[in-house]
């Protein structure tokens, strides 16, 4: 894999194709867990485990997979290995289980897997696939603690609620005033989605802006490009 | 992969994909079953250490000194105890003595339904502890009950009925102070602390009357 490669498949992952804003996939169990930081972080770093297994997985088999039933066999194989991440960190990693645990099953139901072993580990090699899974779940893991602080911190004015359950030294900061009344609605899945929205609206003009930007003044990237040559 | 795809017939196509689709069913069913298998003793053991990390929190591992997962009994659902379906009964022993028994209950009228305990009684029928194993309580109001929730870390809600005894402490005291009993609530939240102080009296009385009977019970063999 050559760097031009990683680094496409990354900002695709963090930015460009960001699952939960851009292909907005896997929606139900990102709205229901996305209540505060630490949830949406641990269902992100759960994502990323079965994501990178899964793909790996896929890429490694492809060629011995019939395009007519591929759809049964990806299902087949992605279930497989959601059950064994589960049994294997319930055996092995008992401690991380207690918390995680509980996110591993809703993986099942998360069409982000099934997407991405489609569209990416279907097409290329095992070593680009492991890093797609990797950065797809990062771009997830990154939205949901966005979405999860903004959340938390309408709905009850604290972050990082449930801490104490990952390490238990640490406890939830209360950043608003303490007699804060709490928007209620900040926590049920209508906020979820209104904040999603406005996540979405966020990175739209965001591109918005780049893209104009980039008409604008064309001849920055050729300037940078001097300079990287000037460089090596 | 320059050469061409070879044609199929219908029925040999549809044979050569069940035949493939049949192989990577056999091969990642046995992947699951070998990954089960090798996985199941450390399963198994956590499961029982985190049963054995409950029982100890309503018994002191000092309290006792037998095999408490296997002294145990099988209750039918038991009204008295607002048990409808059937649970396990754990008799705790120190020296070939009764020191404690085990049990679940539960307060069916919780502000929001069912609460779940777990409740220790010792041998000369004073509460050893109670905890809340499940609840659908209120988060921030009636969770108190949950030491995990309880902002009283010190001395969390639940451990005021370590102690208690039917001898000395009257019926009407093993009520929350607003009823006449001794047991402190939260204001606010007082249908919670109820259920739950109800739940234990009963399951108190329940106890008290068949103690011996529970500790013999199926122990001569």
């Amino acid at each position: 894999m050559t760097r031009d490669e990683f680094s496409t498949i990354a900002y695709n992952g963090l930015w460009k194709q960001n699952t939960a804003l851009a292909q907005l996939l896997g929606l139900c169990p990102l709205l229901a867990v996305s209540t505060n930081i630490v949830n949406g972080v641990m269902l992100a770093l759960a994502t990323i485990i079965v994501m990178a297994l899964a793909n790996v997985a896929v890429a490694a088999l492809r060629n011995f997979i019939p395009h007519e039933i591929r759809i049964p066999v990806f299902i087949l194989i992605v279930a497989a290995l959601v059950t064994v991440v589960d049994l294997l960190f319930n055996a092995q990693l008992h401690e991380l289980y207690v918390v995680l645990g509980i996110f591993i099953p809703l993986i099942v139901t998360n069409c982000i897997v099934l997407a991405r072993v489609e569209a990416f580990a279907a097409k290329n090699p095992p070593l680009n696939s492991t890093v797609d899974g990797i950065f797809m779940g990062v771009g997830l893991l990154w939205t949901l603690a966005v979405l999860g602080a903004m959340r938390e911190l309408l709905g009850s004015g604290m972050l990082f609620t449930g801490i104490d359950m990952v390490f238990p030294s640490l406890s939830p900061i209360q950043v608003l005033p303490a007699d804060y009344p709490g928007l209620l609605i900040g926590l049920l899945p209508p906020g979820a989605f209104i904040l999603l929205g406005c996540m979405i609206a966020w990175k739209n003009w965001m591109d918005a802006r780049a893209a104009e930007r980039a008409k604008r003044r064309p001849p920055t990237p050729e300037v940078v490009a001097d300079t990287a040559e000037a460089g090596a | 992969m320059t050469s061409t795809p070879r044609e199929y017939t219908a029925p040999a196509m549809a044979l050569r994909t069940a035949a493939i689709l049949f192989i990577f069913v056999i091969a990642f069913t046995a992947l699951l079953s070998a990954v089960y298998q090798w996985t199941r003793p450390a399963i198994e053991a956590s499961a029982l250490a985190e049963k054995m990390k409950l029982l100890n929190e309503v018994l002191p591992a000092s309290d006792y000194d037998n095999a408490l997962l296997t002294d145990t009994l099988s209750l039918p659902p038991t009204a008295e105890l607002g048990l409808t379906e059937a649970s396990t009964l754990y008799r705790a022993r120190k020296g070939g003595q009764p020191a404690a028994l085990i049990f679940e209950a539960v307060a069916p009228d919780g502000y929001a339904g069912r609460i779940r305990l777990l409740i220790a009684i010792r041998a000369d029928g004073s509460v050893a502890g109670v905890r809340v194993t499940q609840h659908k309580e209120t988060p921030g109001l009636g969770d108190y009950i949950e030491p995990k929730k309880d902002k009283n870390k010190a001395n969390p809600w639940i451990t005021q009925f370590n102690g208690l005894a039917l001898a000395t402490t009257p019926a009407k005291e093993w009520r929350v102070r607003k009823d006449g009993g001794r047991i402190e609530y939260h204001a606010g939240a007082t249908v919670t602390p109820r259920a739950v102080a109800r739940a234990v009296h009963q399951a108190v009385l329940w106890a008290d009357i068949r103690r011996e009977q529970l500790f013999a019970e199926g122990s001569a063999q």
